[in-house]
């Protein structure tokens, strides 16, 4: 796997972006959610490019870019796989969710499988709390999972991509 | 006749999207109008179609699916009976009926899309009123007489911030939403911002008005993309109308109001942080003083409130403090909404004056516990509350009565939980939440959360040690007196809570290594009763890891050294032979 770092981003893609929130402090945020949305994860030459455009240090860029959840820096997979790992979720046996989706997928939260399809990410809370337990894949829904059910979601996109 | 299809974000997971498109179809032709709502709160009956005559209810539908289309379309066609098994029964009707609604009074009624619909109610009427009949004095003169508090879990006087934002000096001031309802498990605002955008924009505005903000800002969940997408249309249909912009209604009061989506930190729900975090900085609390009323948003006067103080402010204004002040106890005025969630029968959205029990909200409205199992505990306040045990389910709803048990109001997470929740499991649940969350600035927070986290996990484990208790003991106390902000100074409570109603689940996993909820694995071992077992051969084919053997028809046998605890067995076992101990 060819390293993230090493390669190159398009950097007129957010020149708009640039122009229009550059000249407004405070906007570092809204900066790195429009750039995330274009890349769909945040290159490091990119955060380099921001820093430099609206006049702050890489360092305080990357420290923003690091605090918050929403913030990725390397790329994900076809299919993001946000499992609810709150309060309700975790009543309801979310834990038993991520092992099935451990299993079917051979990944752990944070991770992408090989051939780039799936990422699983645990969240807070996605506040469907009275479907739970619930995971969200590329922003549909489903709710009262249990582990066979996630897991014939899953052999489902799988096999719709192979036909695909 | 007028069909209206539930569309909060819970009933659009439940499937109201396809529901709503297949009604479309259905009903081409009918005369009937489709239109969609917010949430109603009932959220365990997800997809909800009520249908109206005039003004009036007279049909509402639960667990509707697309299927159910043909038969709403011959109930719209005049087949009275035509949709009575997916008619609501009595008892379900009872769960909004118990409740007392003033933030959600719109919610699951209006069509949250189209500001008319708010208006023909009694929108805007209250900044009218306060536009043309009082001063700033006067609005926050009638807070102060409601009573209203800090519905964001602190519970501090409303008018009191008020007051003190609009005595700062300096002319730049700013009113800040705060939207970020990090407390997982916790739905409340939400499900106001997708369902009565308008009375949330209505309630700020009178509150800029009152402070002499010109400048108002939501931040919002980042996580919450329907409710960003239906505040920005209301805010564009507001300034349409004239009621955000210059000269609002033709007076000299004018109000700009924008949306910033937060990034995902738990700790932004600390005013100071989110304050960092509008700035485009990490969100890292500021030391107070001074408060944000003084040097908040751009170092100038600032207020903040979450979304159900504002949602309360213009009923107050056009029914009268005294009206709100009528409801609740001595010492909390008014109604709360809760989301009610876990292993509860009936969960959702419930909004109840204050005074009421623990009990008449679990039992009465939530209708009490899943597969009527044993109520073991309820969680209050998410990582900064408590768990209450059964034995003070008496407990009134109310700010004092909640904090002497050791939990608090909090922003409205209720979440119920049986005999088969770990208790230890849950706080560990809930340091691993606020461990990852600190922001890092403060020592005790950063290290002693970890510290404690550390402990927890190798008690769940089996490897817990004489003394933890104790050492968790002190942590929570250094953790408590060394954080500088909320989430710090509260973190320990889920762990004090549970050592002190609990205890004796600690001591079970410590001493005898034994979980007595049997739910930490670790702890677990499987059997099987041979004079159950059939030698059906269906645990040993569904063992992932190989552990059961046996002959087909004599009893099998597992291998406590190769079994991972999955509970497979368990749960394929019609004999009932495979025992967890």
């Amino acid at each position: 796997m060819d390293c993230c770092c090493q390669k190159k981003s398009d950097l007129s893609l957010i020149s708009g972006l640039l122009d229009k929130y550059a000249p407004i402090p405070g906007s570092l945020i809204t900066i790195l959610q429009g750039a995330q949305e274009i890349y769909g994860y945040l290159p490091v030459d990119v955060l380099y490019h921001i820093a430099d455009r609206i006049g702050e240090s890489p360092a305080k860029v990357m420290g923003v870019a690091t605090f918050y959840s929403q913030f990725r820096l390397k790329p994900i997979g076809k299919y993001l796989i946000m499992l609810c790992q709150g309060t309700a979720c975790h009543v309801n046996g979310s834990q038993r969710i991520e092992r099935a989706v451990s299993e079917e997928l051979g990944i752990a939260d944070g991770e992408t499988t090989d051939d780039g399809l799936f990422t699983l990410k645990n969240v807070a809370c996605l506040g469907c709390c009275s479907l739970s337990p619930v995971m969200m894949i590329n922003g549909e829904t489903y709710g009262r999972l249990t582990p066979d059910s996630a897991k014939k979601i899953l052999r489902d996109i799988i096999s719709l991509e192979k036909e695909g | 006749m007028r069909i209206v299809v539930g569309e909060g974000s819970c009933g659009i997971a439940a499937g109201a999207a396809g529901v709503y498109s297949a009604l479309e179809s259905a009903l081409a032709g009918s005369g009937a109008e489709l239109s969609v709502t917010g949430c109603i709160g009932m959220c365990y009956l997800e997809p909800i179609v009520d249908i109206y005559e005039g003004d009036a209810l007279i049909k509402r539908l639960v667990k509707v699916s697309s299927a159910d289309a043909e038969k709403i379309r011959r109930f719209a066609d005049g087949d009275r009976e035509a949709v009575e098994d997916i008619t609501i029964s009595p008892e379900d009707s009872g769960f909004l009926e118990k409740q007392t609604r003033i933030a959600l009074r719109h919610c699951g009624i209006i069509n949250p899309e189209k500001i008319d619909d708010y208006i023909s109610g009694d929108g805007y009427r209250a900044l009218g009123k306060v536009l043309a009949e009082m001063s700033p004095e006067d609005v926050i003169e009638e807070i102060k007489s409601s009573g209203l508090a800090g519905r964001g879990g602190a519970g501090f006087p409303t008018w009191f911030k008020w007051n003190a934002a609009r005595m700062a000096e300096g002319e730049e001031k700013y009113l800040i939403c705060n939207a970020d309802e990090g407390d997982p498990g916790a739905f409340m605002d939400r499900a106001v911002i997708e369902s009565d955008p308008h009375n949330l924009i209505e309630g700020m505005l009178i509150a800029a008005y009152a402070i002499g903000a010109r400048e108002a800002i939501v931040y919002v969940r980042a996580e919450y993309p329907l409710a960003i997408k239906r505040l920005s249309e209301a805010i564009r249909q507001a300034e349409d109308r004239g009621y955000i912009g210059d000269n609002i209604l033709g007076t000299s009061f004018s109000c700009n109001m924008t949306i910033k989506a937060g990034a995902g930190a738990f700790v932004c729900g600390e005013e100071t942080a989110l304050i960092e975090s509008l700035q485009g900085q990490r969100g890292m609390p500021r030391l107070k003083p001074p408060f944000p009323a003084q040097s908040g948003y751009r170092y100038k006067p600032s207020n903040i409130n979450n979304v159900e103080t504002f949602a309360n402010v213009a009923w107050i204004i056009l029914n009268g403090g005294s009206a709100f002040a009528a409801m609740g106890t001595e010492n909390s005025k008014g109604t709360k909404v809760f989301a009610l969630t876990g292993k509860i029968k009936r969960g959702g959205l419930v909004e109840i004056p204050m005074g009421m029990t623990l009990r008449d909200v679990i039992f009465d409205i939530g209708g009490g516990i899943r597969n009527d199992a044993r109520f073991k505990s309820v969680q209050m306040g998410g990582p900064s509350g408590g768990c209450i045990p059964a034995e003070l389910l008496d407990t009134v709803i109310d700010y004092k009565a909640l904090a002497a048990t050791g939990a608090i109001m909090g922003s409205g997470g209720m979440v119920v939980m049986d005999e088969t929740t770990c208790m230890v499991g849950m706080a560990k649940f809930f340091l691993d939440f606020t461990a990852k969350e600190s922001c890092g600035k403060c020592v005790h927070c950063r290290i002693g959360t970890k510290r404690m986290l550390e402990i927890l996990d190798r008690i769940v484990k089996g490897d817990g040690r004489d003394g933890d208790i104790e050492l968790l003991e002190e942590l929570c106390r250094g953790v408590r007196d060394g954080a500088l902000c909320g989430l710090g100074q509260t973190a320990p409570n889920p762990v004090l809570t549970t050592l002190r109603y609990f205890r004796n689940e600690y001591e079970a996993h410590i001493k005898n290594k034994k979980c007595p909820a049997r739910s930490c694995t670790d702890l677990l071992t499987y059997t099987i009763d041979p004079e159950k077992c059939r030698g059906c051969t269906l645990c040993a084919r569904k063992c992932p890891v190989d552990a059961i053997c046996g002959s087909p028809k004599e009893a099998h046998v597992i291998d406590g050294e190769k079994c991972i605890r999955c509970g497979s067995c368990f749960n394929v076992c019609r004999f009932g032979a495979v025992k967890v101990d």
